[in-house]
């Protein structure tokens, strides 16, 4: 096998030398049970893998999407890998590879706790497991739990038992359906009743091991008046092959709580050909169960080869809302396919939409959201903003917004439009000493103004200096 | 300081400055006059370095180095300021944040660091004082929703912040009311000395009354058919361009 070419556009790129314990590719009830085999899972949730495994046998790959994607050979895939050293879970982090925390210390999220971001608290997950989770003591002064998915398993049955699948049941849909029989780890979060989680909490995704699928699953659970920020990140090694990485991720927002979710994910985006790349199709849903909770999604989109996710809110309680910003980019051959579906049920509910596409080389980038206001929603209101930037001759820009509206009190708006930087633009900021690649920079960054202020501060910073690598040599 | 020799210049082919020639010394204000369409606008293009426009002949001497294929960005950090007719509005970048990139640009260039936010608002506010520009415009995006006489004083604050060698004024009186063409001048004039030169482009003599120029020159068709002093403006306004043949 060829080594994939070094292109200095995507410095995420390299490969630890972390020997993982890794299953044979395929798949079949047997993958399905050693994989809960492994993580010692009771049997509740050994079952329910099996029955999503029989339905998502059932299925096949939806092709609704404005998306060209090769075939997935799914029994190419390994299911499960997992650093040697990781065999025994390590108590703390001496007992870590330091060749795994030396990946992290590379993308620039040390583990060591007196390193990192004050006031972050990190879930590092590396292919198929979590090494490790920092600030785990103070936050559980708190009372707030955040572990590793599997942990969670062993030590929160009950409160798995409740929740997972709520949200986002094993027979949504075929890739959720694939999750849900084989994920392998991801975060849990819950946060108590009247509790404000005194940090960001944060999970980093790494896929490193070779022919593998990253499924993780996250589940998120604020209790009555709680409030919590989580932020995920997520890097994968330059490879040839396209790597699948279909997540789920559940919301849960009871009485009068607030979680707020953003994602800057910068997967491996294939070469300047569109060959490799990670395929990310995702299925991220919240609920704001009872009266007055929020959800808020906030998503910087900049690597991966295909993106296909459309993280929504079902707005159950009164008084709920439910928002979306995003910023989606694609150069090269990359594809998006991505937007929200706002599901408006309680009453005097709301929803905002913002969406900023932004599209360059041959990339493709599509907006596709719903807004349902039901038969009883009385007083519903949507805003939906959707802005497109087209930066070459080449690329697209496609929108597909779905409104259906079952109320007549509903106030539903929605506004679109599509811009290039005009020459003039360009001369302007050049007149002023920016070179061209910074008056891009410069324009591209006050299109996604709104939806960088929706992020924590450090996060807004990494963000815009993500969208200038991803746009770099773009220009022209 | 500024010299132009024989430069012909055009657009798609098409000749519109033909064999200009003027030379500029340090602080002096050269004004260009002349009818619609004489080249004005042209000729303020090409020496900022719009690449809409060809130079098919000449040279432009600035500080005796040839600017004429150099890119807009480098001219503007040697020191080459164009003040737009019409300069453009970009609703998302905010108006002090372009400043304050425009501004460091020009410095990395001179090997100086970047001012800090303190230093540069001060900078900024003591600039907007002398052309009497209301502060909130700062916070708005680049020109957006400026009125015509927002947009010139936005143009001349962005002179005054950085300080630039050879200020190219296109026909920044357009469209202007007494007031905002005095803050204008005031700018400008806050700035001459003895080093600093400008090209006042205008259709008007009324701007010169303010920014009063060492030579006028009169374009036409793309040539300069009369150059004199600040008398040849006074005729201009009284007799028009017609007696020009």
């Amino acid at each position: 096998m060829s080594k994939p070419k070094i292109s200095n556009q995507y410095k995420y790129g390299f490969e630890s030398d972390v020997p993982s314990d890794q299953f044979l590719p395929g798949i079949n009830e047997d993958v399905v049970r050693a994989i809960s085999a492994k993580k010692n899972e009771p049997e509740f949730l050994l079952e329910w893998r099996l029955k999503a495994f029989r339905h998502w046998q059932t299925m096949s790959q939806p092709n609704w999407a404005k998306l060209k994607i090769n075939p997935i050979d799914f029994n190419a895939i390994s299911y499960f890998s997992k650093p040697k050293s990781q065999a025994d879970r390590p108590k703390s982090l001496d007992e870590v590879d330091p060749e795994l925390l030396r990946t992290y210390e590379r993308l620039g999220i040390p583990l060591h706790e007196q390193k990192l971001l004050a006031g972050v608290a990190m879930d590092a997950v590396f292919d198929s497991v979590s090494v490790a989770t920092t600030f785990k003591e103070k936050l559980s002064e708190a009372g707030v739990i955040f572990l590793p998915f599997s942990e969670a398993v062993e030590k929160h049955p009950d409160l798995i038992k409740k929740y997972m699948g709520t949200v986002i049941p094993y027979k949504d849909n075929f890739f959720a359906a694939l999750n849900s029989a084989v994920f392998s780890d991801g975060s849990f979060v819950y946060i108590p009743p009247g509790v404000r989680c005194p940090m960001e909490l944060s999970t980093y995704f790494r896929i490193n091991a070779i022919n593998t699928g990253q499924f993780e699953r996250t589940l998120i659970i604020a209790d009555k008046g709680s409030y919590v920020s989580y932020l995920e990140g997520c890097s994968a090694p330059m490879r040839d092959e396209n790597q699948l990485h279909a997540a789920v991720v559940e919301l849960i927002a009871h009485e009068d709580s607030e979680i707020k979710y953003s994602t800057v994910q910068n997967w491996y985006p294939g070469d300047e050909n569109g060959k490799g790349g990670i395929y990310n199709f995702v299925t991220k849903r919240g609920v704001c169960k009872e009266d007055h909770a929020k959800i808020s999604w906030t998503q910087v989109e900049t690597g991966s080869a295909i993106t296909w996710k459309y993280p929504s809110v079902v707005l159950k309680g009164d008084h709920t809302s439910g928002s979306f910003y995003s910023v989606a980019v694609v150069n090269n051959c990359q594809q998006a396919d991505t937007g929200t579906k706002m599901i408006h049920i309680g009453k005097n509910t709301s929803s905002t939409i913002v969406s900023k596409g932004i599209s360059t080389g041959k990339g493709q980038n599509t907006y596709r959201g719903l807004v349902k206001v039901a038969p009883l929603a009385t007083g519903a209101r949507n805003h939906t903003e959707c802005d497109s930037l087209l930066l070459s001759e080449h690329c697209g820009a496609h929108t597909f917004p779905y409104i259906e509206v079952l109320h007549p009190s509903a106030q539903v708006e929605h506004e679109a439009t599509t811009s290039k930087i005009s020459e003039q633009e360009l001369f302007y900021c050049r007149q002023r000493g920016l070179t061209e690649e910074e008056s891009v920079n410069l324009i591209v960054n006050g299109f996604c103004k709104t939806v960088f202020q929706e992020l924590p501060m450090e996060f807004a910073v990494e963000a815009q200096k993500l969208l200038e690598i991803s746009l770099e040599g773009s220009v022209g | 300081m500024f010299k132009i020799n024989n430069l012909s210049a055009g657009i798609g082919g098409k000749t519109i400055l033909k064999e200009i020639s003027l030379d500029i010394k340090p602080g002096q204000v050269h004004a260009i006059m002349g009818p619609n369409g004489s080249g004005k606008s042209t000729m303020a293009g090409v020496i900022s370095g719009n690449d809409n426009y060809e130079v098919t002949a000449g040279e432009l001497l600035f500080d005796g180095k040839d600017i004429k294929d150099l890119d807009p960005e480098e001219r503007a950090c040697m020191g080459v300021f164009l003040a737009f007719q019409y300069p453009v509005s970009i609703a998302g970048v905010n108006n002090m944040v372009f400043l304050q990139a425009s501004i460091n640009s020009i410095r990395k260039y001179k090997g100086l660091p970047p001012l800090d936010a303190f230093d540069l608002i001060e900078l900024i506010k003591s600039k907007m004082k002398l052309i009497n520009m209301n502060p909130d415009l700062l916070q708005r995006g680049l020109n957006d929703g400026f009125s015509g006489g927002e947009k010139k004083r936005n143009e001349i604050l962005q002179m005054l912040c950085l300080e630039p060698k050879l200020v190219i004024l296109d026909e920044t009186d357009s469209g202007l009311d007494i007031d905002a063409m005095k803050a204008v001048a005031d700018g400008v004039n806050a700035i001459r000395d003895d080093q600093r030169s400008f090209i006042v482009v205008t259709h008007y003599q009324r701007l010169l009354d303010y920014i009063k120029p060492d030579v006028v020159h009169i374009l036409k068709d793309g040539e300069i058919v009369m150059s004199g002093d600040y008398k040849l403006a006074l005729k201009l306004e009284k007799e028009g361009y017609g007696w020009l043949s």
